[in-house]
């Protein structure tokens, strides 16, 4: 079967688009990967959160008619300080030892967020109005087009990696992560402490999650219920990318974004069930993911 | 001298079941201390006692005559006690030099710098940017001891350096450390081969079975205490 012109452009079109919508899964992932990679905390109530800051975002320019851009300067600092506040009084007591209790608490978070969310905004889908932002494109030539929205938020995604990329590699802080992360014992003898240095961890991941949440909000329409969806695309990134490198959790973003892409092109049905075979079709064959860390 | 860390009737547990059974200790500035005593004894467990790393009583250690018992390891590690511990515990992912580094995180000032630990153990210079587990067990314990150096304590705890180790590497650990213990810097240090231990230290402590079997100054100890000390003859 010959294939047109057109086809050709239409197949080059979803892989533009799925590469950007891969800049999203991989915002939503990163911070999923830094929480996992520091503490081996799994957290259920991930999507939860980043659903919380999309409603953030939306209350905040509902209450004071604001520009939804301050709704970056606003949401990003009040989740940090939630995650380090969060981790310090309660996720802290749950790790240690056994992978279950950090699991069913924040499988407890995540339904107090949903209902929480539920009863102040009712089941109504929200979203965030960027004044024009989110509908302006630029023209690739040849049909292509790629949307200012869609584009800022993989350089976001881009920028994110750099910088945790630069924080653990290059800092002190990041230092103190990764010693924490290998041994906590011995990184106490060094006078590391784990408590505040995984608040700290948690902080800068639910930082992430709040740029996240804020750009879904911008992007499409959010419903209290929607955590769970979100937590999944964030688990399907970080095993498709593989443990322990951020540029790995951004390549899983990518690749679940292409995936949904190339299904959606198939059959409106097909997108995420095409983006859940990728992610399995990884599992069975490279369960350690594509990208795993190599360096040590 | 005066006296830097004391414990008195320190008693600590693993769960039910007790360990140590009232151990007198002290080691004063400047003053170099062996811990010497069979497997099982309690040496292990007395180092994490006085680290932080289980709970006991707050009166029963005292750096400075303040009480420290059960105070959170970092917390005990930011009054200047540094930690040698046993088989070097580096962090695997992190660089020989991000090792170091990672031994000052407390910024204590002091005269322990990179460029000092490199001076002390020049192979490590050339072995900055390599893993760990790239390293041979020498140099690993030359990594583990200059992290600690790197806190600037004001006492260094060794837990069994030779533990692994050829004789011939033994020997020059223990040069360099007498070098560094020279400038002053007080230490404790347990160690399995009883004439290393009784050569580097000016007072040895025998344990056995939880408590202090013998104490007295290194020199004047015959082999025979230490054999009647150490198995409980």
């Amino acid at each position: 079967m010959p294939i047109s012109a057109s086809d050709l452009i239409g197949w080059l079109d979803t892989l533009v688009q799925g590469v950007l919508l891969g800049g999203l899964y991989a915002l939503f992932a990163m911070g999923l990967s830094l929480a996992f990679g520091v503490m081996r905390l799994v957290n259920i109530a991930h999507g939860d959160l980043i659903v919380l800051s999309a409603f953030g975002g939306v209350a905040l320019v509902l209450g004071t008619g604001g520009s939804p851009y301050a709704a970056f300067a606003i949401v990003v600092p009040a989740m940090a300080a939630l995650g380090y506040v969060l981790q310090r009084v309660l996720l802290n007591r749950t790790l240690g030892g056994d992978i279950l209790p950090p699991l069913l608490v924040t499988f407890g978070l995540s339904i107090i967020i949903q209902n929480l969310l539920l009863e102040i905004f009712s089941a109504d889908s929200r979203s965030l109005r960027a004044e024009g932002f989110e509908t302006a494109s630029i023209q690739l030539g040849g049909g292509i087009a790629v949307g200012w929205l869609p584009l800022s938020v993989f350089l976001a995604a881009g920028a994110v990696t750099v910088g945790l990329e630069l924080l653990f590699g290059q800092t002190g802080l990041g230092r103190a992560f990764r010693a924490t992360s290998d041994d906590r014992v011995t990184a106490e003898l060094m006078g590391i402490g784990h408590r505040h240095v995984f608040a700290l961890a948690t902080a800068v991941s639910f930082a992430i999650v709040a740029v996240a949440g804020i750009f879904l909000a911008f992007r499409t329409t959010v419903a209290p219920s929607d955590g769970p969806g979100y937590l999944l695309y964030a688990f399907e990134a970080v095993i498709i990318g593989g443990m322990g490198s951020f540029w790995g959790t951004f390549g899983g973003g990518v690749i679940l974004g292409v995936a949904q892409a190339v299904g959606f092109r198939f059959d409106p049905g097909w997108g995420i069930l095409v983006g859940h075979l990728a992610c399995l079709a990884v599992l069975l064959t490279r369960p350690e993911g594509l990208f795993p860390r190599t360096r040590d | 001298m005066s006296r830097l860390l004391a414990t008195t009737g320190l008693t600590a547990f693993y769960g039910d079941f007790q360990a140590l059974f009232g151990i007198d200790f002290e080691v004063g500035t400047g003053e170099v201390v062996a811990i010497i005593g069979a497997n099982g004894a309690g040496k292990s467990t007395f180092l994490r006692s006085i680290c932080g790393l289980l709970p006991v009583a707050p009166a029963h250690v005292r750096l400075d005559g303040a009480p420290i018992g059960g105070l959170p390891a970092h917390r005990i590690a930011a009054r200047g006690v540094a930690m040698v511990p046993e088989g070097r515990r580096l962090f695997p992912s992190l660089s020989v030099e991000e090792n170091l580094l990672a031994g000052a995180h407390l910024r204590r000032a002091g005269p322990w710098s990179l460029a000092r630990v490199y001076e002390l153990f020049p192979v490590l210079r050339q072995k900055r940017r390599s893993y760990p587990r790239t390293l041979s067990g020498g140099e690993q314990q030359m990594a583990a001891i200059g992290r600690a150096l790197m806190a600037n304590p004001r006492l260094l705890i060794c837990d069994e350096l030779s533990l692994g180790l050829a004789p011939v590497v033994v020997k020059s650990l223990y040069e360099a450390l007498a070098q560094v213990v020279r400038e002053g810097l007080a230490a404790v240090i347990v160690e399995q081969d009883v004439a290393l231990a009784q050569g580097m230290s000016g007072r040895l402590y025998c344990f056995q079975e939880g408590r202090v079997s013998l104490r007295g100054a290194s020199s004047g100890i015959t082999r025979a205490e230490i054999t009647r000390a150490y198995f409980g003859l």
